[in-house]
């Protein structure tokens, strides 16, 4: 009997089968284990509890809340901080994108120094930042100054959308340049070198290749920087651009009107709500894990030629905006002051008090991050979707709602809690959450279920299996997740100055003080402290991405 | 004896979609058992019932005679005593090779000494402190495996191991898997969609087409008697003409032919190219139209009337070529199956 040829395989029914069973797309997700929904819906609920406080307020006054929110003055208040959102969100991406594929995919001279430069608006309060900026840029600030001999009398003023826009994309773009970085890590350099063999040239590799792979790290990133926007207070309250953060201060504080605040808070809470909406209908369906088998090489890294001058200048620029002027301006004071006499010491108390919250914040954060996104993850459907985007509800809301719902729920039900370090430490969870969620989900998704699967088959239980296979490949994503979370709560100012325990001075309430009294050389030291003590974290944030990254 | 593996009537839709229907399996201790079958056809849903990870609508799963699956019986992967190795090897990439394998092997003074003899029969004893990304595709291959062996599954379940290799080294490490699979004296199921993989690697080989397993048998059997057009067509190349069964003979336009298994009336007639044989003869009733020439051996397209007939030759050419008259003969007995001639060919 002669042998069946190798190579011959005529097989007209592989190609022509088209039964029911060929339209099956993979394995469905099996039901969460019980345990995992309880505590996923518990941070959940969590994060629910100042929104649902602020309900409550809204209803208590009934159609009054109605009026307050129809009224033109408002109306104006809620296009412009549309408009804002927009603006920022736009700039901010285009700029961390284009930092991270520079860092990541390019010979750029110095990549790891600006990488680590470019990343530290991120530790910069926008308070301060923004005084850095109105400092020297503003009327009478350091350039004017450099430029009166030339007879140059005016500038553009800075206040306004323009200032806020400049402040506030410099602040908030390394947060898409931290997602596109972990993005463009985890794109399989095979699939571009696929389509370089396929006549693609490095800009349309690009644009067809690596932009549709990033899209869940730029839609994440994007969020970030959306939300940040949204929620921020001190830019736009220093720049003097009326968004709706700066209307509910003014409101509740100086007209003492909690009512219209409680509305004026829903009204922002609603802009999430659809910014949200937004981002979900534009995510990816596909799934993230790297189809190919084992785990592949490092990337190559493109050359630059002479592109590199303009790439070092674009660096260069971001890096004297975000980060020289405040430094320069910080300098300055501080120098001042030192002259001046001013004691640098009694800053221990500061910093420990600082590094203590945002340290047990930024485990609690990690710690609650996991099974919600565990569940969403690997669970998809409508209720762990639902969880997750309720989780994200916290960071949407302005720090002083936060910080104002807990007081009145510390006050009234909880007392023993009220002005506790708990206390303070469940606000910063409830603000910060999504960052860690961003990236534990980002490390999730690129982990094979299979992996897990495995597991199972070698004797391991569910729990046995997250602690032995998923937490240890999790470890960039939890480590990414909890720096982030610590600088954001190292730079916290509303809910700090409002939950902290009585005489719990941090670096940030300390410059705030300071700076709202124009004391700007007693807010110099705390501020470089913290651009300090921030700058070293993520430089161990950095350096641990390029160990901790198999291949 | 107990049966390895015993599968019955197993049933799994998704989402109203019948991915796998009724299907019958079993695999005697020590064999190994391929499911071939199209993709998309249900086969690793088959795999992944087995294993536990999709729970069936309907049928139970036995594992060393013991239920697993099945009538109020839902026992978690952990605990069915299988091995796995996937199709994309699923390496944990935060162990090495030796922190893979020892991974499903209980703690204690054997497991070190378990280790090495699972890496020693594997073949990669050398590599034992490389993570999975500084390995080579078919060492990869064989970390899974060893990973999967190391705790002395009762089976092991195989979903496409070889699709990631390159065909170059496929070959050897089929034989190498084989081998080891043999040696460690372990039951298995393997899924594929490769024929000559299932017919080259398998003691018994399932045909899965649309959620059914249409045929289960020994590699010979399933080649030279396929129960249907299907499955025929599906194991390799075939030739199909009309013909009269009678008892053990079948008239066809070749003539009478002995069949395989005894049949009446109209059928189809069923053998394959290599038993055709051609002799040269310028007054012949079929022409060769057309020759694909592979190396060892070649197929020979002939026209014979209005029917188009293959046959495939060992060796080199032996003075054949387009355009010639020849002869032909079948040389061994023939299967026939109901005629389809008249109502639409199945598949």
């Amino acid at each position: 009997m002669s042998p069946v040829a190798p190579n011959v395989s005529v097989r007209p029914e592989a190609s022509a089968v088209s039964g029911p069973a060929a339209r099956f797309r993979g394995p469905k997700p099996r039901p969460a284990s019980w345990w995992l929904r309880t505590l996923a819906w518990t941070v959940a609920f969590l994060t629910l509890v100042p929104l649902i406080y602020l309900v409550v307020r809204a209803l208590g006054m009934g159609s009054d809340a109605w009026t307050i929110a129809r009224s033109p003055r408002n109306l104006a208040v809620l296009g412009q901080t549309v408009l804002l959102t927009l603006a920022v969100t736009a700039s901010a991406t285009a700029v961390g994108t284009a930092l991270a594929w520079l860092t990541v995919r390019t010979d750029l001279p110095g990549r790891s120094v600006w990488a680590a430069a470019t990343c530290l608006p991120l530790v910069l309060p926008s308070y301060v930042g923004a005084f850095a900026l109105i400092a020297a840029l503003g009327p009478h600030g350091m350039l004017q100054t450099l430029l009166a001999p030339l007879g140059v009398e005016r500038i553009p003023s800075l206040y306004g959308f323009g200032g806020a826009w400049l402040a506030l994309t410099l602040f908030t773009y390394p947060y898409v340049q931290l997602t596109v970085r972990a993005g463009l890590r985890g794109l399989d350099p095979s699939v571009e070198e696929a389509a370089r063999s396929l006549g693609r040239t490095v800009p349309q590799v690009f644009r067809q290749i690596v932009l549709p792979h990033l899209r869940p790290a730029l839609g994440a990133g994007a969020l970030l920087v959306a939300l940040y926007t949204l929620s921020d207070f001190g830019a736009v309250s220093l720049l003097q651009f009326d968004a709706l953060t700066r209307q509910i201060h003014i409101q509740y504080s100086a007209t003492l009107d909690r009512e219209a605040a409680a509305v004026l808070a829903l009204m922002l809470v609603a802009l999430t709500l659809v910014l949200l909406a937004v981002e979900q209908r534009t995510r990816g369906r596909g799934r993230q894990f790297r189809p190919s088998a084992g785990v592949s090489r490092a990337p190559r890294r493109h050359r630059l030629g002479p592109w590199r001058i303009p790439a070092l200048a674009f660096c260069g620029l971001v890096t004297l905006l975000g980060l020289g002027l405040p430094v320069l301006v910080t300098g300055f004071w501080l120098v001042r002051g030192w002259q001046a006499g001013d004691r640098i010491g009694g800053q221990w108390d500061l910093l420990r008090h600082s590094v203590g919250a945002s340290g047990l914040a930024a485990v609690a954060c990690v710690a609650a991050a996991l099974p919600v996104v565990i569940y969403a993850v690997r669970h998809p459907g409508r209720t762990s979707r639902f969880a997750e985007r309720t989780a994200y509800l916290g960071h949407a809301m302005p720090g002083i709602v936060v910080a104002l719902a807990l007081v009145f729920l510390g006050a009234r039900v909880l007392p023993w809690l009220y002005q506790s370090l708990a206390m303070l430490v469940l606000a910063y969870v409830i603000l910060f959450l999504p960052l860690a969620m961003g990236s534990v989900r980002a490390c999730l998704l690129a982990i094979s279920p299979r992996t897990e699967e495995a597991a199972r088959t070698l004797g391991r239980s569910p729990a046995g299996v997250l602690r032995a296979v998923t937490l240890p490949q999790l470890r960039p994503g939890l480590l990414t997740g909890g720096a982030l979370v610590f600088l954001s709560c190292m730079k916290e100012l509303p809910a700090t100055l409002l939950l902290g325990p009585t005489g719990f001075a941090t670096l940030a309430t300390r410059i705030w003080g300071a700076t709202e009294q124009a004391f700007f050389a007693r807010a110099a030291a705390p501020s470089l402290i913290l651009v300090l003590v921030s700058a070293v974290s993520l430089a161990v944030l950095l350096r641990h991405e390029e160990e901790g990254l198999p291949g | 004896m107990t049966p390895a593996i015993r599968c019955q009537s197993l049933t799994k839709a998704f989402n109203g979609t019948v991915a796998v229907a009724e299907t019958d399996l079993e695999v005697a201790e020590g064999r190994l058992l391929a499911l071939l079958g199209p993709s998309g056809c249900g086969k690793t849903t088959v795999l992944r019932m087995i294993a536990g990870f999709e729970t069936p609508d309907r049928g139970t799963v036995e594992i060393g005679g013991r239920r697993v699956e099945g009538e109020g019986t839902h026992v978690p992967p952990e605990r069915r005593k299988v091995g796995m190795v996937f199709q994309e090897y699923a390496l944990f990439p935060h162990l090495d090779v030796e922190g893979n394998t020892g991974f499903g092997v209980p703690p204690g003074p054997e497991k070190a000494a378990r280790v090495r003899e699972v890496l020693d029969l594997v073949g990669l004893e050398g590599v034992r402190h490389r993570m999975p990304h500084e390995l080579s595709g078919g060492q990869q291959q064989r970390v899974a495996l060893a990973r999967a062996l190391a705790p002395r599954p009762e089976v092991i379940l195989l979903d496409e191991p070889f699709s990631n290799l390159d065909a170059a080294l496929r070959q050897r490490v089929r034989a190498e898997v084989r081998h080891i699979l043999h040696q460690a004296g372990v039951s298995a199921v393997f899924v594929t969609h490769d024929q000559e993989e299932a017919l080259s690697l398998a003691d018994e080989v399932a045909v899965m087409i649309e959620g059914r397993v249409l045929q289960t048998g020994t590699p010979e059997r399933l080649y030279r008697r396929p129960g249907s057009h299907r499955v025929a067509t599906f194991l390799g190349e075939a030739n199909f003409l009309p013909g009269r069964a009678s008892g053990d003979q079948v008239e066809c336009r070749l003539g009478p032919l002995p069949l395989l298994e005894p049949a009446e009336g109209e059928v189809e007639v069923m053998f394959r190219p290599e038993d055709l044989v051609m002799t040269a003869d310028p007054d012949g009733p079929a022409e060769i139209v057309d020759r694909i020439y592979y190396g060892h051996d070649q197929t020979l397209v002939l026209r014979l009337g209005d029917l188009t007939l293959k046959s495939r030759l060992v060796g080199c050419c032996r003075g054949f070529r387009e355009g010639q008259r020849v002869r032909l003969h079948v040389e061994m007995p023939v299967m026939a199956y109901p005629s389809p001639y008249g109502c639409p060919i199945a598949g």
